[in-house]
This record gives C-alpha cells, sequence and structure tokens, in this order.
C-alpha cells in the first residue's frame, strides 16, 4: 500500500516535468504572451491557454498564483524555486541560472487572479491526486467559465470520485442556467435539484423572483416549477443535515455523560454506594493523562501521538488504586449506613481536589489531543464534526463493552452480580463477598479514570473538572435505573440528544433546567428509573 | 384530655434548661449590643460591629442547621438542597432591599443593562416589607411543598431524595446565574442601603439585625424543641426508623413528613433572609451544590438528633472556617474534608454523642 502510494508521489512529482520536455508549439505562442508587464495582455494570454487546455502550463500558472513567475528581455519565463535563490525555466522545469536584476515578475492583480485561478483548476482536474482534483472542482463549482465546458465534460467522463463528479455537475449547470435554451436550463435546474446542492439556492430563488412589473425573470412556466421542486429538495436534505448533525452531535454529549456516569453506575448501581467523589476519579483520570502526555513529550516525542493510547491502562490502573484504597480504608466501614457514606466521600472529594490543586495549581493544565484525534471527519455532504467529537463515541461504545465483558463473561463479574443480588446467599455460597466489593469499587473508579482521559480530550482540565459532571452523572444513572448498565446507555445517549435538541429553542441553560426538572418529575412516574429491575434484587 | 399549650410550651425544658437559655439570651442580647453600642472602642472589651455582624451571620446558618436537624436527624430525610431555600429566602430579602434602596422608578443597573425599562413581573411588590415577610414564608415554602408532595407519595426516600434535592439546587443554580433571568446573573444582588428607613450598614441598624437573628433563632429552636416534643415528633422518629412498620399501622408517613419538610425549607428561608442584609450580596453560589452539603455537615459534626447538637456543629464549622479561610487558605478543604470523613468513621453521634460517651462512662 505505502509502495504504491510512494510510486503515485514519484510520478505526480516527475509528470509534469516529463509533460514539459514536449510542449506543443502553440501552447509555448500562448504561453509567451505571459511575458508581458501589461496585466492585460496577461489576462489575454490566460484566456488562450485556458482554451488549450494544456497540463503543461501548470507550475507556470502555479508560480503567476504565487508571485513566483518572473520573465526576461527575450519573452523567456522563469519560475522562482521556493527552497532558494535559484530558478528554472517555466515550461520545461530545467535549472537555470539567471541574474535576479535582469528578470521582470509578471503582474498579479484581482481580475488576473480572477481569470487564474479557474484555469487552474481546470487543469489540475485531471490530476492523479484526488485532493488536488477536489480543489480543482470546488474552484470550477464556484466560478464556472463557459469557455471550460469542453474540459468539464470530458473530466466528468474520466472521474471516479462520487464528490468531485457532483461539483463538476454543479459547474456544468450553473453555466446552463445562464443558456438561451429553455430546454437546456431545465434540464440544467433538474441537475441541481438532484445533486441537492445548497449552494445553488440562492440562484433558484432568482429564477424564481419578478422583476417590478410582476414578471417572472424566468420566462419558462416548467423552469420555474423545476426550480421550486430543486429548492424543495434542497430544503430537505439540508433538514437531514442539520437533523443528523444534531442527532450525531447529541450522541456525542451523550457520550460524554455515558463515560462520565458509567463508573458511577457501577458503584452506586451495584453496591449502593454513593459515591460524590466519583467527580474527582474523573478529575484523576484526566491529570494522569495529562502525566502521561508530558512524559511523552519528554522523553519520547517521537512516539508523542501514541501517549493517549497509553494514557488509557495507565489512567484505569492509578484511578482503580484510588478507588479501592477509598474503600479499603473508608468506605467498608460504612457499608450498611449509605448517607454517611455519602458524606465521607465528599469529603474524600474536596481532599482530592484541594490535593491536586495543591499539586499542579489552580489553573487548567493544557491537554493538546494527538493529531490523530484532532481534525474533522465528514459524517455526510454537509455534516462534518470534529473527530474527538465523533471519536468520544467510538470511545464510549468500547468502554461499554469493556464493562458489558467484565460483568457478564469474567468470574469477577458473575461474583458481583450475585453478591448484588443476595449479599447473604452469595457468601454462603463461597463468594467473597467483602473481596468483590474491593474489586468492584476498583472496577468502577477505573471506569471513571477511563472517562477522564475521555474528557480531557473535550473538556478543561482543572482542579474543578469532577465538580462539574457529578451532578449530571448522578442524573443519569437515577434515570437509567439502579443497577442497570444499559439503562445507563440509553439515559445518557437519551439526554445527550434531548438537550442538543432543545437547545436551539432554550440555550443551553435552559435545555439543562428543563431535562433536571424532567428528571425530577420522572422519578415521581417512576421511581426506579428507566429500566427498573424486576423481582427480588429490586427491593429496598 | 389535652395539655394547655402555655403547660406544653414550659415543659418544653427543665428549669435548668430554661435558666440556660435565658443566659444565653442575656449574654447575645443584653451583652454583647453594650459592649458594642455602650463600651467605648479603644476598651479591650468592646465587640467591633464587624464581629458582631459576623456572629450575626452565624446565627442564621445555625438555624438552617436546626432546620436540618429537624428533617435529617429525626425524621431521616437527608436532604443535599437545603441551600436552594436559604438562598431563596435571601433572594426575596434582597429583592427587597434592591428596590428599597432605589429611587422610584429607578431600576437596578442589571436591568438597565438588560434593556428593561420596568421591573419584571415577579419583583412586582417588593417594595413592600410585608408583602416581603410573607413572600419569604412563602417561597420557600410551597417550592418545598410542592417538591416534597411529588416526592414523598411515590417514595423517593434515602440516597435518591437526597439526590434529586441535590439537583434542584443544582438546577436553581444554573436557572439563577442566567442574567436573562432578571435576578443579577453571578453577581446576584447587592448594594444595599435601606431597610425599613434605615441604613444596614449602619452599626444601628447592624445590632438590630444581628438582635432579630438571634430572636429567630430562639423561636426556632423552642419550635423545633415543641416539635420533636410532640406526639409528631414521636412520628418523625418512627418515620425515620421504621417507615414501612410505621405505614403498616395505619399512619400516612406522606403528611408528617411534608409538614417537617416544608417547615424545614420556611425555617431556612428565614435564616437566608436575615443573613443577607448582614453580608450584603446574595449571588447563586450559594445554590451550590457543596454548600448544602456543607450545610449538612455542621449536623452530623453536632450530633444529629439531638437540636443541641446543630448549634454546637454550625458553630464550630463556621468559627473554625473563617480563622482557617483568613491564616491558611490552602488548608480549609482539607480541613473540611477531613471533618466529613471522620466523623462518620469516629464520632458517628456527632460531639453531643462524645460528651455522652464520656457522662455515661462517669456514671458507670
Amino acid at each position: 500500500m505505502i509502495r504504491v502510494f510512494r510510486l503515485l508521489v514519484l510520478l505526480a512529482l516527475v509528470w509534469p516535468t516529463l509533460a514539459a520536455a514536449s510542449v506543443a508549439e502553440d501552447t509555448q505562442t500562448a504561453a509567451a504572451g505571459l511575458a508581458s508587464s501589461n496585466w492585460r495582455e496577461v489576462a489575454a494570454a490566460l484566456e488562450t491557454l485556458a482554451e488549450l487546455a494544456d497540463p503543461a502550463v501548470l507550475p507556470a500558472l502555479q508560480a503567476l498564483q504565487n508571485r513566483r513567475l518572473s520573465f526576461d528581455e527575450d519573452g523567456r519565463l522563469y519560475i522562482a524555486n521556493a527552497a532558494d535563490d535559484t530558478y528554472r525555466d517555466a515550461l520545461s522545469g530545467e535549472p537555470v541560472t539567471v541574474a535576479e536584476d535582469a528578470l521582470t515578475a509578471v503582474p498579479l492583480n484581482n481580475p488576473v487572479r480572477r481569470i487564474l485561478r479557474p484555469v487552474i483548476a481546470q487543469l489540475q482536474i485531471f490530476a492523479e491526486d484526488d485532493k488536488q482534483r477536489l480543489s480543482a472542482a470546488e474552484e470550477l463549482a464556484q466560478r464556472p467559465n463557459p469557455a471550460m465546458r469542453e474540459t468539464i465534460n470530458r473530466a466528468l467522463e474520466q472521474e471516479g470520485n462520487a464528490e468531485i463528479e457532483r461539483l463538476l455537475n454543479i459547474a456544468l449547470a450553473t453555466l446552463d442556467l445562464d443558456s438561451e435554451s429553455a430546454e437546456r436550463r431545465l434540464e440544467a435546474v433538474k441537475l441541481v435539484g438532484s445533486v441537492r446542492a445548497s449552494r445553488m439556492k440562492p440562484r433558484l430563488q432568482g429564477l424564481l423572483a419578478q422583476d417590478s412589473d410582476g414578471h417572472y425573470l424566468e420566462p419558462d412556466q416548467r423552469v420555474r416549477d423545476a426550480a421550486e421542486t430543486a429548492i424543495a429538495a434542497i430544503e430537505s436534505r439540508e433538514r437531514t443535515a442539520a437533523f443528523v448533525s444534531d442527532l450525531v452531535f447529541g450522541l456525542s454529549m451523550g457520550s460524554v455523560l455515558l463515560l462520565a456516569a458509567l463508573g458511577l453506575a457501577i458503584i452506586f448501581g451495584l453496591m449502593g454506594v454513593i459515591n460524590m467523589a466519583h467527580g474527582e476519579l474523573l478529575m484523576i483520570g484526566a491529570y494522569t493523562t495529562f502525566l502521561v502526555q508530558t512524559l511523552f513529550a519528554t522523553f519520547m516525542p517521537q512516539f508523542f501521538g501514541l501517549y493517549l493510547l497509553a494514557a488509557l491502562p495507565i489512567a484505569f490502573l492509578v484511578t482503580g488504586a484510588v478507588g479501592i484504597a477509598m474503600e479499603r480504608g473508608v468506605i467498608r466501614f460504612l457499608y450498611n449506613r449509605p448517607l454517611e457514606t455519602l458524606l465521607t466521600t465528599f469529603g474524600i472529594s474536596l481532599i482530592l481536589m484541594q490535593g491536586i490543586r495543591m499539586v499542579f495549581g489552580a489553573q487548567n493544565v493544557r491537554v493538546s489531543s494527538p493529531e490523530w484525534f484532532s481534525g474533522s471527519v465528514q459524517i455526510m455532504q454537509g455534516v462534518s464534526l470534529s473527530t474527538s467529537r465523533v471519536g468520544v463515541i467510538v470511545f464510549a461504545a468500547l468502554v461499554v463493552a469493556l464493562v458489558w465483558f467484565l460483568m457478564y463473561r469474567t468470574r469477577l463479574g458473575l461474583e458481583v452480580r450475585a453478591v448484588m443480588q443476595n449479599r447473604k446467599m452469595a457468601a454462603s455460597l463461597g463468594v467473597a463477598s467483602n473481596r468483590v466489593d474491593m474489586w468492584t469499587f476498583g472496577a468502577g473508579a477505573g471506569v471513571a479514570g477511563l472517562g477522564g482521559v475521555a474528557l480531557s480530550q473535550i473538556v478543561n482540565v482543572g482542579p474543578e473538572l469532577g465538580q462539574g459532571f457529578i451532578v449530571d452523572s448522578f442524573m443519569v444513572v437515577v434515570l437509567g435505573g439502579v443497577g442497570n448498565i444499559f439503562g445507563t446507555v440509553f439515559s445518557a445517549l437519551g439526554l445527550g440528544v434531548a438537550s442538543k435538541f432543545l437547545e436551539p429553542a432554550t440555550g443551553a441553560v435552559l435545555a439543562k433546567i428543563i431535562l433536571f426538572v424532567g428528571i425530577i418529575l420522572f422519578i415521581q412516574w417512576r421511581p426506579q428509573g428507566l429500566f427498573a429491575l424486576k423481582g427480588r434484587s429490586a427491593a429496598d | 384530655m389535652r395539655t394547655p399549650l402555655v403547660i406544653r410550651f414550659l415543659a418544653l425544658h427543665g428549669r435548668r434548661g430554661w435558666i440556660a437559655i435565658g443566659l444565653l439570651l442575656t449574654l447575645a442580647l443584653v451583652v454583647v449590643p453594650v459592649l458594642n453600642l455602650v463600651v467605648p472602642p479603644e476598651s479591650s472589651f468592646h465587640i467591633p460591629t464587624y464581629t458582631v455582624t459576623l456572629i450575626g451571620r452565624f446565627i442564621c446558618l445555625a438555624i438552617v442547621a436546626l432546620a436540618i436537624d429537624l428533617i435529617w436527624g429525626y425524621t431521616g430525610v437527608l436532604s443535599l438542597g437545603q441551600g436552594a431555600f436559604f438562598a431563596l429566602g435571601g433572594y426575596v430579602m434582597g429583592m427587597h432591599l434592591t428596590r428599597a434602596s432605589l429611587a422610584e422608578g429607578q431600576l437596578p443597573n442589571f436591568m438597565a443593562y438588560m434593556g428593561l425599562t420596568e421591573y419584571p413581573w415577579f419583583w412586582f411588590g417588593f417594595e413592600s416589607f410585608w408583602y416581603t415577610v410573607l413572600m419569604i414564608l412563602l417561597v420557600p415554602g410551597v417550592l418545598a411543598f410542592v417538591f416534597g408532595f411529588l416526592a414523598f407519595r411515590s417514595r423517593v426516600r434515602g440516597v435518591y431524595f437526597a439526590i434529586i434535592t441535590q439537583a434542584l439546587t443544582f438546577a436553581l443554580m444554573l436557572l439563577f446565574f442566567r442574567g436573562e433571568t432578571g435576578l443579577g446573573g453571578d453577581t446576584g444582588l447587592t448594594g444595599f442601603q435601606n431597610l425599613l428607613g434605615f441604613d444596614v450598614r449602619d452599626a444601628g441598624t447592624r445590632m438590630a439585625l444581628y438582635s432579630a437573628s438571634v430572636i429567630a433563632l430562639a423561636l426556632s429552636y423552642l419550635l423545633c424543641r415543641f416539635v420533636v416534643t410532640s406526639k409528631l415528633g414521636r412520628v418523625l422518629i418512627a418515620v425515620r426508623d421504621a417507615e414501612t412498620r410505621l405505614r403498616f399501622t395505619g399512619y400516612d408517613p406522606l403528611t408528617y413528613k411534608l409538614f417537617v419538610w416544608t417547615l424545614s425549607a420556611v425555617l431556612c428561608g428565614i435564616a437566608g433572609a436575615l443573613y443577607v442584609p448582614q453580608t450584603g450580596v446574595i449571588n447563586p453560589s450559594e445554590m451550590a451544590p457543596a454548600q448544602s452539603i456543607e450545610m449538612v455537615v455542621w449536623v452530623a459534626l453536632g450530633g444529629r438528633g439531638t437540636l443541641i447538637g446543630p448549634l454546637i456543629g454550625s458553630g464550630a464549622v463556621n468559627v473554625m472556617k473563617s480563622w482557617v479561610t483568613q491564616n491558611y487558605p490552602d488548608l480549609w478543604l482539607f480541613f473540611l474534608g477531613a471533618i466529613f470523613v471522620l466523623v462518620p468513621l469516629l464520632m458517628p453521634r456527632g460531639i453531643v454523642g462524645l460528651f455522652d460517651r464520656v457522662k455515661r462512662r462517669k456514671a458507670a
């Protein structure tokens, strides 16, 4: 795969040089027109080159765009190399030595730029590299030129990439919208409608406009009808795109909530312990990520991109150890007194928070996402979200899978569920319920640490990180139903999506308040949450 | 046969108890004012107004501690949202102080920034002191009644109840943080000057506010004492210790819990209303969940289910807080955290429980 890629790159680099060796006669004549200090002459030369559509002049034109194209008294064109002060011949690409003061720059002003850009695009549309072709198609769709119809048609025949085809079709349709023939206009409108190009909406709306006498600007009724249909199609696509975008964003918010709440669901749901220090476990997970990042940056910067992966097991172990220490040191003495556990764990949270503040300072620390985790992902046409937003959904799914595996496919999980259902019975059957408690608490805390790693990529990492999530996390667990991991998943994702869909109408804060009030009311109606356990284990 | 109320009232305490109450009240209502207002500032016996106000604020917080003890210590309902009722009472008072401090037709700055030309509807009537007093009782009371009715009716209890009360105060905090809510956003209400024609920053007014707090605390204490020693109090303790059994014997816990829960919220509201003119500001941070939990630890430290304990606990924690945060600001959260961790582990019945144990050991 990599070898093929290298070959392609090599080809792309060599190809223009090969082509330049046999530059066609008329291309050379037309290119010579560029050697002028009068921009009108340059523009005229560009028009001719546009008709010839010879890729050999592409380097020269790109050089012109970057103000690197000059000519000497003989009308020979030179490109200034970007790396150093040397020059090469604009058409053949061969290195040449030339005195700098003998050269005059080819003038570049806005009118020239306007002509230049589509000409470059027209040439680039045949490039090997998908990205180059895409940007060329983008340019053509934005500013199509009637002279390029032929080229675009040719490019369409060869093109295999759907997105580029779409853009080229838009370019053609844009040209045809100005056509004299009503038939062609009709075809163009239909085409625009079928590719659902949002950017064409104003043009189509223009067709429906009336002049001051009440006459339509577009004389043909069929074209107007088609335009209306096309606008409707475009708008429906826009609505779908907005919906999908909201949905994915909401799922992403829900995944964040889920990662924050999952550890709590294990500890509260399975053990009945209210762990008010849960937020601080998230915070410790995030700070562990920070430390791992710093270690990578200091000792092995070449592997920096991998720090996030390394942080996962480390954060799991660190927070798990903190959790086990809490359970062994304090919580196990308070198992039959849930309200006291609540207060005690709140005290632990204060101590952890202040401890972190004294070690790392009260300010936020900087956690930078690795390169592969920044940037954005296109989900569908017109919808792209940042990679970290989408990544957190995937990560949440993995963590849920991990928890499911732990609970339903391991010995520990079996024992945990046994103790949860009936502590005394499990103990009499030989389950060391004391130790099970310890490991459950450790696992719940470790999962919180994993959540902390994910949060470090999305929110600011500071001593108060956990405080912002604690109430939300409890709401998720209470809504989902205690002792039910999948209830937690549903309620977290549901809350995320619901708040995203409420937001446009109410604003983020009011959306949250509405959801809280909703949950409080919901609990009145179903005190056991969405997915209540049935049978004996549900009794309190 | 019903005992006349006066006799019931006098029976709240034995002779020694009444003497202690009388001595404390004399100390608070005669000695402190004299030392503040009569004794000249040069004297080492003089109590500065700053200290009087500080004590006045602690006394307001002690009322909150009593209220929490009433529902948690006696009824077994842990609320992590009493700060919300406290702040609501405070906001009601703050709204009155804001209107009273501004000339007729003048709006507070934050409303002018919002482009309002007149007070929003819920500010109606707050220029009247007596309307404000009514609202101090009604706003927390009605909210608590509705919330409590919904929660207790569907038998939400224990940690569940604690969590949803926390969500309640958190949601209110978010609501009050919004500038558009019309209550000053994150700065809250401040810049108070005038209360019933007196300047709230004046030493005399401060003393009056302090005295009002002392009287409110004394009355709250007697009221709580009355409740917990009455037959109603027995039922409350039964709710705490065996709610299901109580239900099976024909009592409906809903009425009892709802009554004591609403009463507790009203007491918190009164405390907030007295607190705000003494601090000079009320903002949404009073509704932060952590504030409410801190209130609970006063009761835990002092000893719940004793009424005296919460008074000791809230006094101890707050005096310690103002001393530690002044001298070792970084260490305060460690202190507070340690109290939270150690009290349930080492002295589950609080300071009062500790005294009892010592007493019993002596007796044995």
